[in-house]
């Protein structure tokens, strides 16, 4: 079976009024059915870039993106995105309407059946109790959770997640990453998840991409990283090895 | 050596607590002076004392009538049907102008989002006219369009989609970023995401234009019925005024004011603050 996202020698250049911007240069990578794909990298490497790409925003100037084996060339309901922004609610819309929409702008579902699905799913983030509650309520950690739901509902080919759980108290930002992992045991999805916490990245995925910066190109890939626990100590000595690896240049350039 | 330690507490376990600590209920006085509309209406009643007490000791109502003779001669004005029938046709004419100056606006701004060209077709044009005041165009509108409704409808529209299509234009630009990528996300093109995505997140702007638009129709309007305003024999509210200027019959021309600002506060306070309190509002995108 071929992978489920394919991307070969992608190069993404931002066009300024003055310069252009290579963010990422020939990365290689693929992403298969259910993986916890995590994109590793310091800032500015070029992480989010390569996601808005994987979501149809951007085009790339070099190589080829395939999802299914068709080539992305737009944004699609098949790729749902989750920011890292609490703006991502639609304000004007409550929880539940806010899950239901993408439900029915992509005529996915009818009005009766995208509502019992919108509910199944908040209940998943056990936001049941706000399920009519306007986004402007809700602390962040349940606007993160709510906007998880939205594109869970849709159960896309894939989901996008950039940075979702960095801009939040860390006390909730663990709570997110379990809810997360107990959903995907539960779904088994394919997300593609963002993020420069080392620990995270860990906890989160099975296979790990690390970038370097300036521009972004794949340094190592991390597999097998769900057989690393956090009793026995090995996910520490993981964490060692791959700070050590990302920092290798910084420590010989000065 | 040191050792942290925990000392529980049950403050928190302590059960019942009693919820008027919590939440309590504000007095019929503290809940009355919470509502806008309470203090404003007491405004207005304060208003209207110092404008009888002042009437009463000039004592003149050739220059300025007391509150009271106002709102008689208003009441028998508006029992005769005089000054329903003047309103009505004012607020005709009004509803004609302020509904082809939206559509006209929403035209523009669609064009100016979607295509370069548009935005600055849209920016010049609200740069040039947007200053020039309605009422200017009059004498204008009277040689193109002859006395009547069409000309009043013509400077209405001008009243009307400069400042809506302004205001709705620097909405949508300023729709963020991460909400445009959500709407593209799920598919959404061309008219369904500006009617799905860009409308309601830049209905704060939207709104604010649309009370801009009704206020200075209503201005205009008032105006320019004032410098013509019989078309077809029946005159709106500005006629009135002007007509009973003419006969001298000082009480009736204020209580044509009086109807004026009595129908610009029943808009402005009734219709609008009920779209915001059920919009923006109620969205938390405004307080
Ligand atoms: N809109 C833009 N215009 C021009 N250059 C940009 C733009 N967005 C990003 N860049 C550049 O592209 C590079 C990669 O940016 P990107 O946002 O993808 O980094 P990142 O890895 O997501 O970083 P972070 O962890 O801080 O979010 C950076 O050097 C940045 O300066
Ligand atoms: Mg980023």
């Amino acid at each position: 079976m071929s992978a489920l996202l394919d991307v070969s020698g992608v190069t993404l250049r931002y066009k300024t009024s003055s310069v252009v911007v290579t963010a990422t240069e020939k990365v290689s990578f693929s992403v298969d059915r259910s993986d916890r794909f995590v994109l590793l990298g310091p800032s500015g490497c070029g992480k989010s870039t390569l996601l808005k790409a994987v979501g149809g925003y951007m085009t790339p100037s070099e190589g080829k993106m395939r999802i299914n084996g068709r080539e992305i060339t737009e944004p699609g309901a098949d790729r749902m995105m989750i920011f890292q922004e609490f703006d991502q609610l639609l304000p004007w819309k409550t929880v539940l309407e806010n899950v239901m929409f993408p439900l029915l702008m992509t005529r996915k579902l009818n009005k009766k059946d995208a509502e019992v699905r919108a509910r199944a799913y908040i209940e998943k983030v056990s936001l049941t109790r706000v399920v009519d509650s306007y986004p402007h309520t809700l602390s962040g950690g349940m606007k993160q959770r709510v906007a998880i739901a939205r594109g869970m509902a849709m159960e896309p080919d894939i989901l996008l997640m950039d940075e979702p759980f960095a801009a939040l108290d860390a006390l909730t930002r663990r709570t997110c990453q379990d809810e997360l992992l107990q959903l995907w045991e539960e779904t088994k999805f394919t997300v593609m998840f963002v993020t420069h916490s080392i620990a995270e990245a860990i906890k989160i995925g099975n296979r790990i991409l690390l970038l370097s910066p300036h521009p972004g190109r794949v340094k190592a890939e991390v597999i097998d990283v769900d057989r690393v626990s956090a009793e026995d100590g090995s996910a520490a000595k993981l964490e060692k090895q791959i700070h050590d690896l990302l920092f290798a240049d910084t420590a010989t350039a000065h | 050596m040191g050792e942290a330690r925990i000392l529980m507490r049950s403050d928190a376990v302590a059960g019942a607590v009693d919820p008027s600590e919590v939440e309590r209920k504000l007095g019929v006085v503290e809940l009355l002076w919470n509502d806008g509309f309470v203090r404003k209406a007491a405004i207005i009643v304060f208003l209207a004392a110092v404008w009888e007490i002042y009437g009463t000791l000039l004592d003149n109502s050739l220059l300025f009538p007391t509150f009271h003779d106002t709102v008689i001669t208003m009441f028998d004005k508006v029992r005769d049907g005089t000054i329903p029938l003047r309103a009505w046709a004012s607020l005709k004419v009004l509803f004609m102008g302020y509904s082809a100056g939206i559509v006209l606006a929403a035209l523009f701004t669609v064009l100016a989002i979607s295509t370069r060209i548009g935005t600055d077709f849209l920016e010049t044009m609200t740069a040039m006219f947007n200053p020039l005041p309605a009422i200017a165009l009059l004498p204008l509108a009277l040689i193109w369009f002859g006395l009547g409704n069409g000309s009043l409808v013509f400077v209405l529209i001008h009243s009307v989609l400069w400042p809506v299509a302004l205001n709705t234009h620097s909405g949508f630009k300023s729709v963020s970023n991460t909400l445009r990528m959500v709407g593209r996300n799920y598919g959404l093109r061309g008219l369904p995401y500006v009617a799905r995505i860009l409308i309601p997140a830049a209905f704060g702007s939207i709104l604010t234009g649309l009370k801009i638009g009704w206020a200075f129709a209503w201005r205009t309007l008032i105006a320019a019925e004032l410098v013509f305003g019989v078309s077809s024999g029946q005159g709106g509210l500005g006629w009135f005024i002007f007509e009973n200027r003419n006969l001298l019959d000082i009480p009736a021309v204020f209580a044509g004011l009086l109807t004026v600002i009595v129908i610009g506060l029943i808009v402005e306070n009734l219709i609008f603050r009920t779209i915001e309190r059920n919009t923006v509002q109620k969205w938390g995108l405004q307080t």
